[in-house]
């Protein structure tokens, strides 16, 4: 046991999570005081004294489900194997044997030997989802499995390929069609409230939820008995969401990220209010401390301060939103208009080849999410073909904007600065630099990539005040709460 | 475990406050607090590890009330320290009761000529005893003898340097005081903190803790808190306030709504005399659910209004 917990705690550093030494005793520490045969006891017991974050918690549950997977599994008395009658001597069986033979034979016992055809298998399903029984849903998961996921063992996979082909088989689209016209047929005065199929839905949906997840635990206790514990680990981990680089990222991740987005700006607004108002002294208020000394008879025993003013910066935000680095921009102009109260003036523009200023978006709004939402729909960027030109786009701006950037104005460049072999315009840059406090430049590539192929960050990055490698949450947190 | 307690010069821990994991959740059950899995595995290991359980979740889905019902289900005492920006150690911890050790003085003055008066040093001593303590929550609860909960609530309100004044109290259980020295828990204490997660809190705080995230619960489970924090309501409405609210929180809403909320609303709807919930029924009483206008259109919109799906 021990063993394998510092094997899950060493995975869990592997995934990014701050696992400390005392944490790993602890939990040490608990998993006695627990009965090791209670898994779900078992995994709150590591989850409440490893992990510390709620942000933290789907790796936590990725790394925990590939890791005590297999002892239920063994144990026999897990709780798919309890409620399904019939699946149980074939999940015996198939955690008994050698890992691919296991997988073939089940496949003939389960799928071949117990005649289910596709249509009853389907027809299973149904009568599970309708009823809610767990163990019959459970069994059809392990049967769709053998059926339809037809895995190889030794392949080097996550296992998401073999879930899409189990569930693109069972087409749960229809069955929550099917499930949904059963509950019309079945209503009381004939057929349902517009309320009352809506809650139908969620409730069908939110078992259909269920059920995919059996499908997904199922799918991956085998892959464990297939490769062992460490080589499956490694497939499945997912980086935590401040450590997603955003311009690669998946659409499940990118809503993940979207999640975690609000309460991120949240908290970076809190702390940015909070040092602002417990900075530093300001200068000596001579006339106040003189009007105090009166009371000393004229000694200045107490001196008063002025309130700090730190001087609020304008913030002019340039981002470029061709496809490649759109889903940045977003998070970028999101995280700065969240704590706009920081700043004096916020002004946004985005552009691919053409330029428009978008500030009108987030006038009035409350939730930045929306006026970026609009942005991709009603700004007019194009020019010429919808291609980066940075040229183009930097000049236009200069030409219309560029006598608003003042000694008072941060100006930020968002953009991987691939401009298709267009020119360049850099002097627009370097004339920024000279109107403006500090001229940013963020870049969501990775610094080994700048300046190859057709990145010319280099040329802009000589007039820039600080360009900032920016591919995760986590950088451009940094980086925006530094800008405060 | 109560050997390493020893060793590591902490108060012996006493017999453990439950049997099993079982009887800390049927035990919650009975003060009316429906724990799910997690939670009462961690209310658990707190009690056999000794350590503090930091609770983190939306609003209102009753970590404060969590600690409560600790408190009563132990009958232990209670001892509360809200946390706000600017608490400070006068206020969380003890503070010298300045009046009374001046009138000490001045009545030492006058009793006697200067000669027989208490020397400086006796006067000293006596001065910074426990007569002239005041104390506040986190050394009340190290103090007590008999049991006590402790409860911080909203820890993450407090500024980052202020955090450190719990971290000695969270992993020794004590206390030191320049002038008195060191108090030592007599019993360990439960001590829960809760969070709103406005802010990280530091890595030093969580690492002493046990970490608990309590989310809005699950149908089931909503379905039984409604139904015993609302007395007289009958099966069929509760299992469609929850179904409606598991609904709301799918949406996309600033503020989805929570626990406390839903069973507010389960309460009106039993006063109003409401059986079965309809559309328009719903829109009238949605505020209580959902506090932003914004959030009311959208989900009469979205859950109410004709064609749905």
């Amino acid at each position: 046991m021990l063993d394998l917990l510092s094997g899950f705690v060493t995975e869990l550093r592997r995934s990014g999570l701050p696992v400390s030494l005392t944490e790993h005793l602890d939990a040490a520490e608990a998993v006695k005081h627990i009965p090791l045969e209670d898994r779900e006891a078992l995994k709150y017991a590591l989850a409440a004294t490893l992990v510390k974050s709620s942000s933290h918690w789907r790796a936590f549950e990725t790394a925990f489900e590939v890791f005590f997977a297999v002892r239920t599994g063994r144990a026999g008395g897990s709780e798919d194997e309890e409620g399904a009658a019939e699946g149980d001597e074939l999940n015996g069986e198939q955690s008994g044997q050698g890992a691919g033979q296991g997988q073939r034979r089940s496949w003939q016992s389960g799928g071949g030997g117990e005649g289910m055809t596709p249509e009853e298998l389907a027809e299973m399903l149904f009568k599970s989802l309708l009823s809610a029984d767990a163990g019959l849903m459970n069994m059809v998961a392990s049967n769709a499995v053998d059926r339809y996921a037809g895995m190889e063992p030794g392949r080097p996979v996550g296992g998401t390929y073999y879930l899409y082909r189990t569930l693109r088989n069972l087409d749960l689209d229809a069955v929550l069609e099917r499930l949904m016209a059963q509950a019309q047929a079945g209503a009381a005065g004939g057929s349902l409230t517009d309320l009352e199929e809506r809650l139908a839905a969620d409730e069908f949906k939110a078992r259909i939820d269920k059920f995919r997840r059996s499908v997904e635990t199922e799918i991956r206790r085998r892959l464990v008995e297939d490769r062992g514990v460490e080589a499956l680990a490694r497939s499945v981990r997912k980086p935590l969401p401040e450590d997603i680089d955003v311009m690669h990222a998946t659409r499940e991740e990118l809503a993940t990220l979207h999640r975690v987005l609000q309460p991120l700006s949240r908290k970076l607004a809190v702390r940015l209010a909070r040092k602002r108002r417990h900075g530093r002294k300001g200068p000596l208020d001579f006339r106040a401390t003189v009007r105090r000394s009166l009371s000393t008879g004229g000694v200045p025993i107490e001196p008063r301060f002025r309130h700090p003013r730190p001087a609020k910066p304008e913030i002019f935000v340039i981002a470029d939103i061709s496809g490649s680095v759109a889903s940045f921009a977003r998070f970028t102009l999101h995280l700065v208009y969240a704590i706009s109260s920081q700043f004096s003036k916020v002004r946004s523009f985005v552009f691919v080849d053409g330029i428009d200023e978008v500030t009108r978006f987030f006038e009035g709004v409350v939730d930045p999410a929306e006026a970026v939402a609009r942005i991709n729909l009603e700004a007019d960027v194009i020019w010429v073909d919808g291609h980066s030109d940075y040229g183009h786009a930097l000049t236009e701006f200069h030409r219309r904007w560029g006598d608003q950037v003042t000694s008072r104005s941060s100006v930020i460049i968002l953009g991987d600065a691939r401009n298709n072999y267009h020119a360049s315009a850099s002097w627009v840059v370097e004339d920024l630099q000279a109107r403006a406090r500090r001229v940013y430049w963020l870049n969501p590539e990775p610094r080994d990539y700048w300046g190859s192929g057709d990145s010319i960050v280099g040329e802009y990055a000589a007039h820039c005040d600080d360009v900032v490698e920016c591919r995760t949450l986590r950088q451009l947190e940094h980086f925006v709460g530094n800008l405060a | 475990m109560s050997n390493g307690n020893a060793a590591l010069g902490l108060p012996e821990s006493g017999p453990p406050r439950f049997e099993s994991l079982d009887a800390v959740r049927g035990g919650l059950a009975q003060v009316g607090y429906l724990a799910d899995e997690s939670i009462s595995g961690v209310v658990y290991l707190a009690d056999r590890l000794a350590k503090p359980v930091l609770v983190e979740g939306p609003a209102g889905t009753g970590k404060t009330q969590l600690a409560k019902s600790v408190a009563e289900l132990t009958g232990a005492r209670l001892i509360r320290l809200q946390c706000y920006e600017g608490l400070d150690e006068s206020k969380a911890l003890y503070e010298w009761n300045y009046r009374k050790q001046l009138l000490r003085i001045q009545a030492g003055e006058h009793g006697k000529s200067e000669e027989e008066g208490p020397s400086w040093s006796e006067l000293e001593e006596d001065i910074f005893s426990e007569d002239f303590l005041l104390t506040r929550p986190l050394l009340e609860a190290i103090r007590a003898t008999e049991p006590v909960v402790l409860l911080v609530d909203e820890v993450d309100r407090v500024e980052l340097e202020t955090e450190a004044l719990l971290l000695e109290i969270l992993s020794e259980y004590q206390v030191s005081i320049p002038e008195l020295g060191t108090v030592r828990a007599t019993q360990l204490p439960m001590v829960f903190l809760t969070s709103n997660n406005t802010r990280e809190l530091s890595e030093a705080l969580k690492r002493r803790c046990l970490y608990l995230h309590i989310d809005y619960p699950d149908l089931e489970r909503e379905r039984e808190i409604v139904r015993t924090k609302v007395p007289g309501i009958s099966e069929e409405l509760a299992d469609q306030v929850a179904r409606i609210v598991r609904s709301l929180r799918t949406l996309e809403l600033r503020k989805a709504p929570s626990v406390s909320e839903t069973i507010d609303w389960a309460r009106t709807l039993v006063l109003l005399g409401v059986e079965t919930i309809d559309a328009a029924g719903a829109k009238d009483t949605l505020h209580i659910l959902l506090k932003y206008q914004a959030d009311i259109e959208r989900a009469s919109k979205e859950l109410l209004s004709a064609s749905a799906s």
